[in-house]
């Protein structure tokens, strides 16, 4: 554009961008820098006054055992989240992108937990786990579904894994398949008239040259695993005894619930630190990778 | 060896639709468990339901204030959306043809800003909103929604209004277009492609929110189908006949949908991976 002078491009500038910049810095970056703010006092959210701590709420959280443990509980679950929910969602995709019948079908059919609410997917499973698993289990003898995997803190971690793989493979599966469908055609058939297995194949080709799929699906599932808050909220709740506390419902409680505004604040703000660093390593990394290849 | 591979081929196809199946029988619990009175369904959540009466389904659609909350959740979803997508655009527009070094600062703080999550500003933005008294309204509600979701969209139209030629805009603005008639009639026509991701995105985000309407919209004519049917379950805990009922109810309109654009979704979310 060739818009001269200040006003000029002031004016331009309001036309185009003028909304989105408003909501934008209304909406994030006014509140992000008054969150930062928020995390040196120590206002609970209701009085008019408060006073300036320096770091003492950030000092608190060092001793904040329940906020540990909800953490180390997070990590946990992110882990098991994203390796099992890309394993199933690249293997889903290798076998519906080799040509079979009904693929498009069945592409569709994974999806459709994606276009449901996770409260309502929590609601739904909650269910299941406390009375038709635990039915089976009493009437079919299958011993290990005898008593609700809610009541259990360690079998209540696992429907909140169950549950996120179920929800997001088919997600991630749509990102692999986009990925293998960018794999050259040419490529494979002259691998395998060379002999090449077809573990060799995605190894040695398919895998390679899908390291940007790697990169956008590993980054969407830690940011989603990472920010779960309402499969935990409808499915577990924090049951049973706070076990299964992830740190966004964590986060929400201490400041919504008990009050702790500036601590619940300093806590999100720490969390944001941890999240971005993380996703931002992966990217980083994996960029570098695909570079190097 | 080709009717070997049309064997395995087959075999992959029976699997999968066994796999799907499996995949799919919550939804198939839900549904059986819909027509069924309380006490069947804690008796024998999987036998066949005895009949199928619509009582379950008409007390649930009441008590939950369905069609309010639909409505609710349609304007929210339908607004949002379209503003998110017009002003996202012409922003994007902006960001690729004027390279002043605003514009860069600006595209660059939007695109970092997609690593804050949600939970970094949940609370100051409840305490703002709240001390200018602009909570409890759909209308505050929808704002935020082009706040969070214009950087992903910029993002979005910015990488494909990069690959636009130039004389298509410059062969308008010859012919006496205005800067904003040429972005319309020229250049939004031809991002129709990318505008449907970010339609299909955003709608599946903010359809479906929980977090953010459970902060801002308080008083319960407001509320959303997401927002409903969680306080339903808080206040009916244990008449599953009628949970059951309301579940299956938030979900269908989105079934219907689906059925209809399901080529959309699936091909939407596939482009909106590859940026």
């Amino acid at each position: 554009m060739n818009e001269k002078g200040f006003f000029n491009k002031l004016k331009i500038y309001l036309i185009f961008a003028g909304p989105t910049t408003f909501a934008f810095f209304a909406v994030i970056i006014i509140p992000f820098i008054f969150g930062i703010y928020l995390t040196f006092t120590d206002w609970n959210g209701l009085s008019s006054t408060y006073s300036f701590v320096k770091i003492a709420n950030y000092i608190s959280i060092l001793y904040d055992s329940a906020f540990w443990t909800s953490f180390l509980l997070t990590l946990k679950y992110v882990f098991y989240t994203v390796v099992i929910v890309n394993v199933m969602a690249f293997t889903l995709a290798y076998f519906l992108t080799s040509g079979i019948k009904g693929e498009n079908f069945l592409r569709a059919g994974f999806f459709i937990p994606n276009l449901i609410a996770g409260i309502v997917l929590g609601l739904i499973w909650r269910f299941i786990f406390s009375r038709v698993l635990v039915y089976l289990g009493q009437n079919v003898n299958l011993g290990i579904f005898s008593t609700s995997w809610l009541g259990n803190p360690d079998k209540a971690f696992w429907t909140l894994v169950i549950v996120s793989v179920w929800q997001y493979s088919g997600y991630m599966m749509l990102i692999y398949i986009a990925g293998f469908m960018n794999v050259p055609k040419s490529v494979l058939e002259a691998a395998t008239i060379d002999g090449a297995s077809s573990f060799q194949k995605v190894k040695s080709i398919i895998a390679p040259l899908m390291i940007p799929s790697f990169i956008i699906s590993i980054f969407l599932t830690l940011q989603r695993a990472f920010l779960v808050y309402d499969v935990n909220l409808a499915l577990t709740n924090g049951d049973p005894f706070k076990s299964t506390e992830l740190l966004s419902l964590h986060i929400y409680r201490k400041a919504f619930l008990a009050q702790d505004y500036a601590i619940g604040q300093s806590q999100a703000f720490f969390f944001f630190l941890i999240v971005a660093g993380i996703t931002f390593t992966q990217v980083y990394f994996s960029k570098k990778l695909e570079v190097e290849q | 060896m080709v009717k070997e591979n049309k064997m395995v081929s087959k075999l992959k196809t029976v699997v999968l639709s066994l796999l799907l199946l499996f995949y799919m029988t919550p939804f198939a619990i839900l549904l059986l468990n819909t027509f069924k009175n309380k006490r069947q369904i804690i008796s024998d959540p999987l036998a066949l339901p005895d009949s199928f009466k619509l009582n379950n389904f008409i007390e649930a659609f009441d008590k939950m204030n369905y069609i309010h909350a639909f409505f609710n959740t349609l304007i929210i979803t339908v607004f949002s959306v379209f503003i998110i997508v017009i002003f996202s655009s012409m922003t994007a527009y902006l960001f690729v043809r004027c390279k002043w070094r605003f514009n860069k600062i600006m595209f660059f703080v939007m695109v970092a800003s997609m690593l804050i999550p949600f939970q970094a500003v949940m609370i100051p933005l409840v305490t703002i909103y709240g001390s200018l008294n602009l909570l409890n309204s759909k209308w505050s509600l929808i704002f935020m929604y082009l706040g969070f979701g214009t950087s992903l969209a910029v993002f979005i139209y910015h990488g494909f209004i990069k690959s636009i030629p130039l004389e298509l805009e410059e062969a308008a603005m010859i012919d006496g277009c205005t800067r904003l008639q040429t972005f319309f009639k020229i250049v939004f026509p031809l991002l129709k492609p990318t505008t449907m991701t970010i339609i299909i995105l955003d709608m599946l985000w903010i359809w479906n929110d929980f977090l953010l309407p459970s902060l801002v919209l308080i008083s319960s004519d407001q509320r959303t189908l997401q927002l409903s049917t969680y306080y339903f379950n808080g206040t009916y805990t244990s008449d599953y006949h009628l949970l059951m009922a309301g579940l299956l109810l938030t979900i269908i309109p989105v079934i219907i949908v689906y059925i209809f654009v399901q080529r959309h979704i699936i091909k939407g979310v596939m482009q909106g991976s590859i940026k």
